[in-house]
């Protein structure tokens, strides 16, 4: 109880910080009274405001949902536990996004995947466990990349504070040490991201922790990672980033393989929940292709997904949840029938699913729609023919679930299955409605997108 | 009375554990003008611990360090750091700005610094114990 | 001469790779582990080498207050914390290994594999 009331303050007080910045200006705050470069300071700016809002809005959510479900998913002397799991993740997760010091940075950034490691290791299947260890594995090694590109790059300029380093870095772009450590960085935060070749431990991760974790994870914990990638792009310079090195033509590659190879993968599996998490890396796919493209659009409609697919793909989770608590599994054979069973549930599954596939009067429309248009400014035809693809794609794999939910008889053992109790619908509706409205009204998240968009490139020729 | 097998490293522990935690005391509050401070401490502090608990068994460390007391030290030592971190607040400066805390700016920084480190040796010294007991206690499939 | 002046980076490069080594090829869970941290140590020894200043010494003030030359302070303090973030990592990973030998009987990666491939 104390741990939502907590999650729905911390929410209110985003908000109220976002627009605060989005009238003012930047927001600086300095710890211990030292000022920078001495001393760490908190730096909100329209990119942060933006990356708090959604961690405070899908955390509110989930754990408005948290009740019911973490009672029937994780073992009975460790809910405490649980609770004080989300609250260090979630510490984590603000941290990150707010700061202004690059080590402090690194300091969150490993709270809030030591928190993730331990809250994945709580679901019930066994294989929860080796999924566990394996994202500590490949998780810790991409923290350690990221430790040596901070470390490279203190070398070099003498000091830790981001702004400062973005200042001095300019009369030194050239030099190999500034370049190692642009490629740590990059490499240590797409481990993080789950960007295409380093995205191997998100599909067992997602699939076998408890759906509340799952949704809390899909939500935010990547989504700040690809910020922090953003605001390493805007230390370094735009330009630095995107016309000396090859970093828009790299992310652009990598991300249109990794969209079609994902949702391919997606279209074959038989647990919703593992379908959901290769369409995350799908997703997120599309988020990097829209940051690799570079100029004003693509940015922008990197950002707005980032805000959408949180929305969209959180709703997701939290519904099959629902389904987790009702009927114990989440195969897809055992799925059937439910939409008359579970009516509510699966409208809101539904409504965040045609997100999901970028169908108009949704979220997901808009800032495809952006990406489609930033490719045709930059003239890659062949990623407007990824995108339609991979929104086929989409449709597939969503169907299959929206298929045996709606359209197949009733398995047996169907009947004695109630809907999911008020609380738990209610925060689904919440992200769900979320996501039509910003669909048909996205004015809002646009123009943040395009303040936050417009802070990263600054420096673009 | 106990058997006397391991009778040297029985003996010798008892020698060392208070040197152990003697010297981990001297870390503690060292920290500025030699090479130590909070975590530093907190190590050595429970490695005397960790000593016992290797010759004489879990079971007799409980006795000592029974669960409630280390859960609440952790806790403790967090709130202390935090607590000294939000004191400066009620002074009207910026978190963790020790200066306010005392008439003079440096005496505030040396009292604030030490109440921080304090914090951070008790609660790692007991996550520490807490961890290896953790592992000690549990009961192997073989 | 100058592989010799930058013998800190040579051990680091040397460390690393051993390390990320253990972790790919080793299938025990342990050993990985064991490389993780032999990766991470790498690091550390860079950092702090990086911030040596030539004739620095440690950087706590003299007591008669004389003149000196001090070496960089902050990369201890910044690997310290970091060395922190080691150590709980590996202790939560070695929890993890004592659920997963509870869980499954091995600790072998490819026989974990395949008990996972089997229902």
């Amino acid at each position: 109880m104390l741990a939502l009331v907590v999650t729905w303050a911390a929410f209110a007080i985003s908000l109220v910080l976002l627009f605060q910045v989005l009238n003012d200006g930047p927001i600086r705050y300095f710890f211990g009274g030292w000022a920078p470069p001495w001393g760490i300071e908190y730096r909100i700016d329209a990119l942060n405001g933006f990356v708090l809002v959604i961690v405070g809005f899908v955390s509110a959510a989930v754990l408005l949902f948290a009740g019911p479900s973490v009672g029937k998913e994780i073992r009975e002397g460790h809910q405490h536990l649980f609770y004080a799991m989300v609250m260090l993740l979630l510490a984590g997760l603000y941290g990150m996004a707010i700061t202004g010091d690059a080590f402090n940075v690194f300091v969150f950034l490993e709270i809030a995947s030591l928190a993730s490691y331990a809250l994945i290791a709580m679901g019930k299947d066994r294989r929860a466990l080796t999924a566990a260890f394996q994202y500590l594995v490949l998780g810790t090694v991409g923290a350690t990349f990221f430790l040596i590109g901070i470390g490279l790059l203190y070398a070099m300029t003498g000091t830790l504070n981001m702004v400062d380093m973005a200042e001095r870095i300019h009369g030194i772009h050239g030099s190999r040490t500034v370049l190692t450590a642009f490629a740590f960085l990059t490499v240590g935060i797409a481990l993080k991201a789950a960007v295409f070749p380093m995205h191997y431990w998100l599909p067992g991760a997602y699939a076998y922790a408890p759906s509340v974790v799952s949704a809390l994870l899909a939500g935010t914990a990547t989504k700040v990672a690809v910020y922090l990638l953003l605001r390493f792009i805007m230390i370094f310079g735009a330009d630095f980033a995107y016309v000396a090195l090859p970093l828009g033509a790299t992310l652009t590659v990598l991300a249109a393989v990794g969209i079609l190879i994902a949702s391919s993968s997606a279209i074959l599996q038989n647990d919703a929940k593992r379908l959901l998490a290769f369409s995350s890396v799908a997703h997120l796919g599309y988020i990097i292709l829209g940051i690799g493209l570079g100029n004003d659009t693509g940015v922008t409609g990197g950002i707005l997904h980032m805000f959408n697919h949180a929305l969209a793909k959180g709703a997701v989770f939290l519904a099959m949840g629902a389904v987790m608590l009702q009927i114990g599994t989440t195969h897809i054979n055992r799925l059937q029938g439910l939409g008359r069973v579970m009516p509510w549930t699966m409208a809101g599954f539904t409504a965040a699913g045609l997100s999901l596939i970028g169908v108009p009067l949704t979220a997901g429309f808009v800032s495809k729609w952006y990406i489609v248009t930033a490719a045709i400014d930059r003239g890659w035809w062949p990623l407007v023919l990824v995108m339609v693809a991979s929104s086929i794609l989409a449709v597939f794999y969503i169907w299959r679930i929206i298929d045996a939910v709606y359209f197949s008889a009733p398995g047996p053992g169907a009947e004695n299955v109630k809907e999911a109790p008020m609380t738990m619908l209610a925060a689904l509706w919440m992200l769900a409605g979320a996501s039509v409205y910003f669909g048909i009204d996205s004015s809002f998240p646009a123009s943040v997108a395009s303040k936050a968009a417009a802070i990263v490139l600054a420096q673009m020729p | 009375m106990m058997a006397t097998e391991h009778l040297i490293l029985r003996v010798v522990a008892k020698l060392l554990i208070p040197l152990i935690l003697l010297f981990g005391l001297y870390v503690q509050f060292h920290g500025e003008t030699g090479p130590g401070g909070g975590f530093q401490a907190g190590v050595i502090f429970a490695a005397a611990f960790i000593l016992y608990a290797l010759v004489f068994g879990p079971e007799n460390t409980r006795r000592v360090a029974p669960e409630w007391l280390i859960s609440t030290l952790m806790a403790i030592g967090v709130l202390l750091y935090f607590s000294t971190g939000a004191a400066s607040l009620l002074y009207r400066a910026n978190f963790l700005e020790y200066g306010v805390l005392s008439t003079d700016f440096v005496a505030g920084q040396k009292l604030g610094i030490f109440l921080v480190e304090l914090g951070v040796g008790i609660t790692v010294s007991s996550v520490m114990i807490a961890i290896y007991l953790a592992f000690a206690e549990r009961q192997g499939s073989g | 001469m100058w592989i010799l002046g930058t013998y800190n980076y040579w051990i680091f490069i040397t460390l690393m790779m051993i390390g990320l080594y253990i972790v790919i090829v080793r299938g025990n869970l342990v050993k990985k582990i064991i490389g993780l941290n032999i990766f991470q140590s790498s690091v550390f020894l860079f950092f702090i080498s990086v911030g040596k200043i030539s004739d620095g010494t440690a950087p706590i003030i003299l007591h008669d207050g004389g003149e000196a030359i001090y070496s960089n302070p902050l990369p201890h303090v910044l690997i310290l914390t970091a060395i922190v973030v080691a150590v709980s990592t590996s202790a939560l990973a070695l929890s993890l290994i004592v659920r997963i030998h509870e869980s499954y009987g091995t600790i072998q990666e490819d026989l974990i594999r395949e008990a996972e491939r089997a229902p």
